[in-house]
């Protein structure tokens, strides 16, 4: 499926070719040459992986990677919990029986907050999927250490956060480590025909576009009467900000991050407003129902962005842009579009048969590490998470908010240090409800 | 109108007829307690028919098939029916029914998961059929409105599905063998511009059932046995079931808006398969939703109901249910 059998003898002697002539080249280089950089040079090594957060998409994303290469081995995870790690472990162990892949000894199963450095320590590629408020520092330390990494988005959930990431997004860059970001949308056909078709000029220069999230919401977690606080916030993470950061930024990232990849640029500003209407219980926690923010990019180009939590209303996950010629569209059945402005279809593509892209994303990035190439996605995940992080601050604060500036605020979510015993950043009031944002008073940057 | 279908139309006034006084069913409507909303039954006669044909290979032989009498609903199920279910809000609304037939705990019925992604893929909820349900789900569905109704509700097996798309007809369509009329009566390929419709804007079939041919295809509860009608080569099968006991492929019937006429035929047998869970990114894949199934969804029918050791058979195995 993966390999068909030409590409994988292609690649046989090509690593051989490798194998042959490492021997050599290790020894003339491997005094000059820093250790760091060699780090990256596997070619036909078994790869070890260690799982960073094993939820239901730290899972998948495990599976997919073992799926996408031959000689790979699951030799570590880790996670908050042992309930979760436990549970994912047996779903690989039963998808991967009667292979040598799923291989986690008792010892490797690291549980609690120090457990992710520890799994990744034994790696060369690690999985990081835990809820994103713990990423920048999992990334950093997976880059320290030089490893290849997949890491899903959003990339951090607050200011501070993405410029750590940025900062070991550079590093990764100069030690030719492999990352690849789940914007899986770029790895999925639709689009990048579709900007293919946009880069041929076919509807001229985007001036303007409509990016839309609006769904019925997600999961829930309710809260147990043996919870501490801080676990039941780590369980119930989506409705946290330190954890997840807003829908606006944990799911509407996809649509934003498709702006931003379309026009090549990322906003100067952004303002708009949002707010807690329906979905306005306890166990909801401080994140808003609604977000509408206005971008404006270098270009002058504006982008409208909505995302929704509300039951009942209507569902639009997609992009529309609107080019001086024209109009591009996706839909959420894997179609795209191009129409002149009389509403003509100038280039349509049906794209249900297409490749499953979180599979693709896993498949390119093994690849790539086999090949000795690079993929360097961590910068784009870090700005799309500023992107979407300042439409938070716009929504929240009802102010203009400027990257510039934005960029540089200290105002951080998620603590240092945490341990079971550490108080959670944000706590609940006396009846139990959570403080929320409001647009005017609330303090962003 | 030509001369075949005023035929098919007076055989079917008979056959109808002739059966009427066996059926003392009577149409009616499913309120649903704690919502507006409620469910348009038909009663479908007890009879006979001949079931299959022999343009497939799974649909041979033709064979006799005995059908009790049930309810089937008018149209596909809705979104806005389904999120009844899925947002399990109104339980607690006691249904006034005093003629309860059966008694489950409504709170021990798992009920479904949100999706992290929009199901109806932007192709619109209200109003619209519900789509991209698995079988468990729409079992679980059943099993929820009858706790909530007291009447045991299901999925149609094969042989009710087919019984009551055909209303007595023996043509490849409820309507007769033209394929040109096929979009009087469906939503295919050929007119639905790529996405699904709301339910009853065609031409019913006889029975008044809208939506047989095409639209969404429709769930049976039948696991897929390609040789199913093997065993009825010499005998009439008595409401005839293929239990489910394994989650693919299960039968699925009628075609949908993204099918050609062909699997629009009523005696066409389709199955579902692991791939309309292709692009789900966790693992394990959702219990309850498929993520590339756009085109699949299910109606209901009403039939007395069993005793409450073969609930299992029709709604599947229990699920404890999470909060």
């Amino acid at each position: 499926m993966k390999n068909p059998k030409k590409t994988s003898k292609i690649l046989k002697s090509r690593r051989n070719f490798v194998k042959n002539s490492a021997l050599l080249t290790g020894a003339i280089m491997l005094p000059t040459m820093p250790l760091s950089s060699m780090v990256n040079v596997h070619n036909d090594k078994k790869l070890k992986i260690a799982l960073i957060g094993c939820g239901g998409r730290g899972t998948g994303a495990a599976n997919q990677a073992l799926n996408a290469d031959e000689n790979v081995e699951l030799i570590a995870m880790a996670d908050a919990f042992e309930d979760r790690l436990k549970s994912s472990l047996g779903h690989l162990t039963e998808a991967f029986q009667g292979t040598k892949k799923v291989n986690v000894k008792e010892k490797n199963q690291f549980i609690g907050f120090d457990a992710a450095q520890k799994a990744m320590d034994l790696a060369d590629v690690v999985i990081l999927t835990t809820p994103p408020g713990f990423r920048p520092q999992h990334f950093e330390y997976a880059v320290k250490t030089g490893k290849h990494i997949f890491m899903e988005k959003p990339v951090a959930t607050d200011v501070p956060g993405v410029r750590k990431v940025l900062a070991a997004a550079k590093l990764a860059k100069e030690k030719k480590l492999n990352v690849v970001v789940g914007l899986q949308r770029h790895y999925q056909k639709q689009y990048i025909e579709l900007l293919n078709q946009i880069k041929a000029d076919k509807i001229g220069k985007i001036v303007s576009g409509q990016v839309y999230w609006n769904s019925n919401g997600v999961w829930v977690k309710e809260r147990q009467p043996s919870q501490s606080e801080l676990e039941y916030q780590m369980r119930n993470w989506y409705y946290f900000n330190w954890l997840c950061g807003d829908h606006i930024l944990e799911q509407h990232i996809h649509n934003i991050d498709v702006a931003n990849w379309f026009l090549d640029e990322y906003p100067v500003s952004a303002q708009g407003m949002g707010g807690r209407q329906v979905r306005t219980g306890k166990e909801y926690g401080e994140i808003f129902d609604h977000h509408f923010v206005e971008y404006t990019y270098p270009s002058g180009a504006v982008i409208s962005s909505q995302c929704r939590h509300q039951k009942g209303t209507m569902n639009k996950v997609t992009e529309v842009f609107q080019g001086t010629k024209g109009i591009a569209l996706t839909n959420e059945a894997g179609s795209a579009y191009l129409k002149d402005f009389e509403g003509n279809n100038i280039y349509k593509r049906k794209g249900k048969d297409d490749p499953n892209p979180y599979q693709v994303e896993h498949d390119k990035l093994f690849a790539s590490i086999r090949n000795n190439e690079v993929i360097s996605d961590a910068e784009n995940g870090a700005k799309s998470t500023m992107t979407a992080i300042m439409g938070r601050m716009a929504t929240y604060s009802g102010k203009i908010i400027n990257w510039d500036e934005a960029i540089k605020s200290e105002l951080k979510l998620v603590p240092d240090n945490l341990d079971w015993n550490s108080t959670p950043p944000v706590l609940p009031k006396e009846d139990g409800s959570y403080e929320i944002p409001m647009p005017g008073k609330t303090i962003v940057m | 109108m030509n001369l075949k279908f005023i035929t098919t139309l007076l055989l079917l006034t008979l056959f109808l007829n002739g059966t009427s006084q066996k059926n003392p069913l009577k149409d009616y409507k499913q309120s649903i307690s704690g919502s507006e909303l409620s469910i348009d039954m038909v009663a479908i006669p007890s009879g006979e028919f001949k079931m299959g044909s022999s343009i497939n290979e799974d649909e041979k032989p033709k064979h006799t098939v005995k059908v009790n009498s049930f309810w089937m609903a008018k149209y596909e199920i809705t979104w806005d029916v389904y999120y009844l279910y899925l947002n399990r809000e109104i339980d607690n609304v006691k249904n006034t029914n005093p003629k309860r037939e059966i008694n489950t705990d409504i709170d021990a019925i798992s009920g479904a998961t949100v999706p992290y992604i929009d199901m109806s893929l932007g192709m619109g909820t209200n109003g619209y059929p519900v789509a991209n349900v698995t079988h468990l789900a729409a079992s679980k569905f059943c099993e929820w409105l009858s706790a909530k109704t007291g009447f045991f509700y299901r999925l149609p097996t094969e042989a009710e599905w087919e019984y009551a798309c055909r209303a007595g007809t023996e043509t490849k369509y409820y309507f007769g063998d033209d394929v040109s009329k096929l979009g009087e009566y469906a939503w295919y390929e050929v007119n639905s511009k790529g996405r699904y419709q709301k339910g009853g804007q065609k031409k019913p079939n006889p029975f008044g059932l809208y939506d047989m041919h095409g639209n969404m295809a429709e769930l049976t509860l039948d696991q897929y046995n390609p040789d199913a009608y093997k065993k009825y080569n010499k005998k009439v099968a008595n409401n005839p079931l293929e239990v489910p006991t394994k989650e693919y492929p299960h039968s699925v019937r009628g075609g949908s808006w993204d099918d050609d006429s062909d699997m629009l035929r009523s005696a066409s047998r389709y199955k579902s398969n692991p791939n309309w869970k292709k692009r789900d990114p966790q693992l394990p894949k959702s219990k309850w939703w498929h993520t590339d199934a756009p085109f699949l969804g299910f109606r209901i029918v009403r039939v007395k109901s069993p005793s409450e050791k073969e609930y299992e058979k029709y709604w599947g195995k229990a699920i404890p249910r999470k909060k």
